[in-house]
């Protein structure tokens, strides 16, 4: 029974963690920069099929192909913003999502052109693949592979916002733009790198979760819903809030299923509602 | 999103354009017999879409789940129809009321939040109505659908056509007489009251209103007349499948509303005409990727007319200085 | 002297009546998903429809074939009235066929009743759809068609005790039954019933579940697509093969997605289904070139292209039998509801009292075949009704 209960918490925090990489390049666009980008889910999907392009079509090793769709989905997102995003910074957020759907359905349907409507296969290393044995349990190689860059994309993120001299420029852009740019910071160069990140990390995400959340054209629309809860939970903008925010909705998500399979379905949505009345602004929000 | 700064009050007099506004639905009828069906559809969705515009336009509520009360309207009027109560306008009312009566039960917990917040919530409260119209499966007919509706005559006279040409009446009377009745409430004092809510939500307890009470009073009043238009769709269409519950149509009328303009009564009405038409004329051009020429539409929209199609217009209208609207 | 006269005669009279129909192309109205997430679905239906015409030509009795595209975008059922009412009274279709679900059969249904209009079923497999559509056809099949087999077979195979695992739904509440019926009126006893969430990426919890319960083995059901993958990755992943239990799964979860994605791990597994492109017959062949010239080689054909294939050889036989006169549409509708001929898939029989579709089941094994993987069919049940 505890033994259970423990298995259930791990996959609980694997499940968290993969929405965390779903969300978190989400929580910077949208937290840092203010942007609703409902599209988020496109660049997603896009990195996902770097990855698989790459993986099956000129036999880069999976590992090798996550950097490349972190790389890619970058640049790609650096030109979008360039020419599209930039000119809706001071839009209201109706706009944003108005213009991000639209930036989605564009995609979709530009996917199903490229890749075709059908699945994509993705076939793992094999040391990613399986269990391992300990402590009287057994482990997915690929959650604790999952957790494990939780930890590094975390670090790196709170290393590179708080500590950086970058991560300075960007926080005093989101606070006040003219004085930022009174200060000789470049506030649209800092924006697209910004943007560029955010991207990336969208990128990133989509080709660490294909294998557990499959890939086809319609992803972007299919879990969208998955990337707001992260980051509305867990308040935009902040890494710390968006990781608990994953946590939690996963391990409550997958307790909720193994034990009460019954109303499993409910679980995620309930909770959402219930910490969304109690946090209006998310868990770590900004009070406004 | 806002109206044009007008430095005098909005009045409820009828003008000239609204009335050749209607007078397109009478000729569409003898013009297009060939497309009825469709201009039933789009009288439906444009209800729906008013009834969105209320609490985004006026109230300043983002809702990503409003098909909840579209879906609680269709299934009411459509569960009367399959065991015996066919009869039209008693199953409109009914709809109203279930869905007026699930809007205002959640709208305490929607109303507390800021614009993300309201989002996610009113799309958590979609998305658990959709579970739990497909656990209910023996009432609902889950995923296969109600079906077995049997409806009764319009007024006692008018039966049900292959045309459809009841439906497209009986589609646009509907979406007028609901028009006149929340375009008399919005000039009222209380729908002033409401455009205080959205324009200047803090002011507004400074001078005695309180923002708690309108916001309940107008996302009942949305839910209901949600429910009327899901209520129409499940008579006109005699069935009533999951997806009238589903997030794509959330998120698709609020598309719609953005696309005609918020906050206008028209924009709706607008912005799901053009929706539909341009929907259904891609589709038919090129079924595959009718998606991607929809996408482009939208983006366009932001880019260059903001406010959408209406307020574009307005935009217009103001740089060539004319007067008429 | 009079056979050649009677050769002359009858040859003149199909010229002229070929000649008089020509202009007027025989006019189906056809209903699929070609946007949305089952964009997928509505390109296999479509090129199967294609495939038909590729092999068989575009003309039946004298009279040209014109397919008319519509995208019902998914479940829609209100999208599926529209269109059915559109083709039927704007252009003046002879056939609808619908490559769908449920809803917007039914929908669609009540228009072809309405008009008189023959409407083929090729995808959606709620249990008795024909009893609601008085002018439905089905060439598709029932889930509780090919699911009872595969528990009766379970139970012969010498599983005791099994748990099933099927999603949230109407489909696989079906399947749940039919499996359990089948199963356990051969001995069997089912031990647990899990059923998962409609929306569900992530199936560790569940998985985890039935490997703490140890059952013989397990049925499984989800959605195609990522859910099948998500499930029978989870299943290996999770080591429950070397736990000794094993998967028993409905055929269609077990395609080209799932070969590609864990290899021969997956070689061994029993499914049952009504078609499998390894399926011998020279029928299918045909079937296989056809459906690669028409997609490029570019996607697998599956029973759903085999089911729209199906219904354009219906329709090409209602044509031909009545010389290309399709203007009694009862003569039509009883045709298609009484016809029985060698499918890609073995021999399919439609009853005329149902209008539903009778074929043959069968039980496969995951092989090696011709170089690549593919459901090896090793046992046939004959005759299944829906």
């Amino acid at each position: 029974m505890i033994g259970n209960f423990l298995g259930v918490l791990f996959d609980g925090v694997a499940y968290g963690s993969l929405l965390f990489l779903i969300g978190i390049g989400l929580s910077v666009t949208m937290g840092l920069m203010n942007f609703v980008n409902l599209a988020h889910g496109a660049f997603a999907a896009f990195g996902g099929y770097v990855c698989v392009t790459a993986m099956n079509q000129m036999g880069v090793p999976f590992l090798a192909s996550l950097p490349i769709a972190f790389v890619l989905t970058a640049l790609v997102g650096v030109l979008l913003e360039r020419t599209l995003y930039q000119r809706l910074y001071k839009a209201t957020p109706l706009d944003q999502v108005l213009f991000s759907i639209g930036l989605t359905f564009m995609a979709v349907a530009g996917m199903t052109y490229v890749w075709g409507p059908i699945q994509q296969p993705v076939r793992l290393p094999e040391f990613l693949t399986g269990q391992v044995h300990a402590a009287g349990m057994d482990f997915g190689i690929y959650r604790l592979f999952l957790i494990a860059v939780v930890v590094v994309v975390t670090a790196a993120l709170v290393y590179v916002v708080d500590r950086t001299r970058f991560g300075a420029q960007v926080r005093a852009s989101v606070d006040n733009q003219q004085a930022a740019a009174g200060l000789g910071i470049n506030v649209n160069r800092v924006f697209a790198l910004t943007f560029a990140l955010g991207s990336g990390l969208a990128g990133l995400g989509g080709g660490l979760g294909i294998d557990v959340l499959g890939l086809d054209p319609s992803f972007p629309i299919k879990f969208m819903v998955y990337f707001m809860l992260v980051v509305a939970v867990g308040g935009a903008g902040s890494i710390k809030g968006t990781l608990v925010a994953g946590l939690v909705l996963g391990i409550f998500d997958v307790a909720g299923k193994y034990y009460v399979p019954q109303i499993g379905a409910f679980v995620i949505y309930a909770l959402m509602v219930v910490l969304l009345v109690f946090f209006p602004t998310g868990l770590y929000g900004k009070k406004t | 999103m806002t109206a044009s700064p007008q430095h005098r009050l909005p009045d409820g007099r009828w003008r000239a354009a609204e009335l050749a506004i209607w007078l397109l639905p009478v000729i569409g009828y003898f013009a297009a017999p060939n497309y009825l069906l469709l201009g039933s559809q789009i009288f439906i969705v444009g209800l729906f879409a008013l009834s969105l515009d209320l609490i985004l336009g006026y109230a300043g509520i983002v809702s990503l789940g409003h098909a909840a009360f579209f879906g609680v309207g269709a299934y009411a009027a459509g569960l009367l129809a399959s065991h015996g109560w066919g009869e039209p306008i008693s199953g409109l009312l009914a709809g109203a009321v279930a869905a007026a009566l699930v809007g205002w039960v959640t709208s305490f917990l929607v109303v507390r939040g800021r614009d993300l917040t309201q989002l996610m919530v009113t799309m958590g409260i979609g998305l658990m109505l959709f579970e739990a119209a497909n656990k209910a499966a023996f009432i609902t007919g889950g995923v296969d659908g109600l079906s077995g509706m049997v409806m009764g005559k319009v007024l006692g006279v008018f039966d049900f056509d292959l045309e459809g040409r009841v439906a497209y009446l009986y589609s646009v009377a509907v979406l007028f007489l609901v028009f006149v009745v929340l375009r008399r409430m919005v000039y009222s004092p209380f729908g002033l009251g409401l455009r205080g809510l959205h324009h200047g939500p803090k002011r507004m307890p400074a001078i005695g209103a309180s923002v708690y009470r309108r916001q309940i009073a107008i996302f009942t009043i949305g839910a209901g007349v949600a429910g009327i238009a899901g209520a129409l769709l499940a008579q006109t269409t005699q069935f009533v499948g999951l997806d009238s519950l589903g997030f794509h149509r959330s998120a698709e009328l609020l598309i719609m509303l953005v696309l005609g303009g918020s906050g206008r009564l028209y924009g709706g009405l607008v912005g799901a005409a053009v929706f539909m038409i341009a929907q259904n004329y891609l589709a038919d051009l090129n079924p595959v990727y009718w998606q991607f020429w929809m996408g482009l539409l939208l983006v366009l929209v932001v880019m260059f007319a903001r406010g959408g199609v209406l307020g574009g217009l307005a935009a217009l209208q103001r740089r060539f200085g004319t007067k008429t609207k | 002297m009079a056979r050649i006269l009677s050769l002359v005669m009858g040859l003149t009279w199909a010229l002229w009546s070929g000649a008089g129909l020509a202009a007027e192309p025989v006019k189906i109205g056809f209903m699929t998903a070609y946007s949305g997430p089952f964009a997928d679905m509505g390109k296999l239906i479509d090129a199967g429809a294609r495939a038909y015409l590729k092999a068989n030509g575009d003309t039946v009795a004298g009279r040209k074939i014109e397919l008319i595209t519509r995208d019902t975008t998914g479940p829609a059922p209100e999208v599926g009235k529209r269109l059915a009412q559109e083709l039927v009274v704007r252009d003046q279709v002879d056939f609808l066929v619908v490559g769908g679900f449920t809803p917007e059969t039914l929908t669609a249904g009540s228009i072809a009743t309405a008009a008189k209009k023959p409407l083929l079923i090729v995808n959606a497999s709620s249990s008795n759809l024909t009893d609601k559509i008085p002018y439905g056809v089905r060439y598709a099949f029932s889930f509780r068609q090919i699911t009872q087999p595969l528990g009766v077979w379970a139970a012969k195979a010498g599983y005791k005790k099994m748990m099933t695992l099927v999603s949230d739904y109407g489909p696989g509440i079906d399947c749940e039954n039919a499996f359990k019926d089948g199963f356990t009126s051969n001995g069997g006893t089912i031990t647990e019933s899990v059923r998962t969430p409609l929306k569900s990426p992530e199936f560790g919890p569940f998985i985890q579940k039935v490997k703490d319960a140890k059952p013989d083995a397990l049925f499984v059901w989800v959605p195609q697509g990522e859910q099948a993958l998500g499930v029978v990755k989870t299943y290996f992943e999770r080591g429950l093969d070397k736990a000794g239990i094993k998967l028993v799964i409905l055929g269609d979860d077990i395609d080209e997605p799932v070969f590609n994605a864990l290899g021969d791990k997956v070689k061994g597994l029993v499914t049952s289904l009504h078609y499998s492109t390894a399926h011998p017959t020279a029928e299918n062949k045909k079937f296989l070139k056809a459906f690669a010239e028409v997609t490029g080689n570019a996607i697998q054909p599956n029973f759903m292209a085999v089911a729209a294939y199906d219904s354009m050889a219906a329709i090409f036989e209602a044509a031909r039998r009545q010389n290309g006169n399709l203007s009694d549409s009862a003569k039509t509708l009883e045709i298609l509801s009484s016809l029985k001929f060698e499918s890609p898939r073995g021999k399919i029989v439609i009853d005329p009292k149902t209008r539903d579709i009778t074929q043959a089941v069968y039980i496969r094994r995951v092989d090696n075949h011709g170089g690549k993987l593919e459901n090896v069919e090793f046992e046939t049940i004959p005759d299944v009704k829906p």
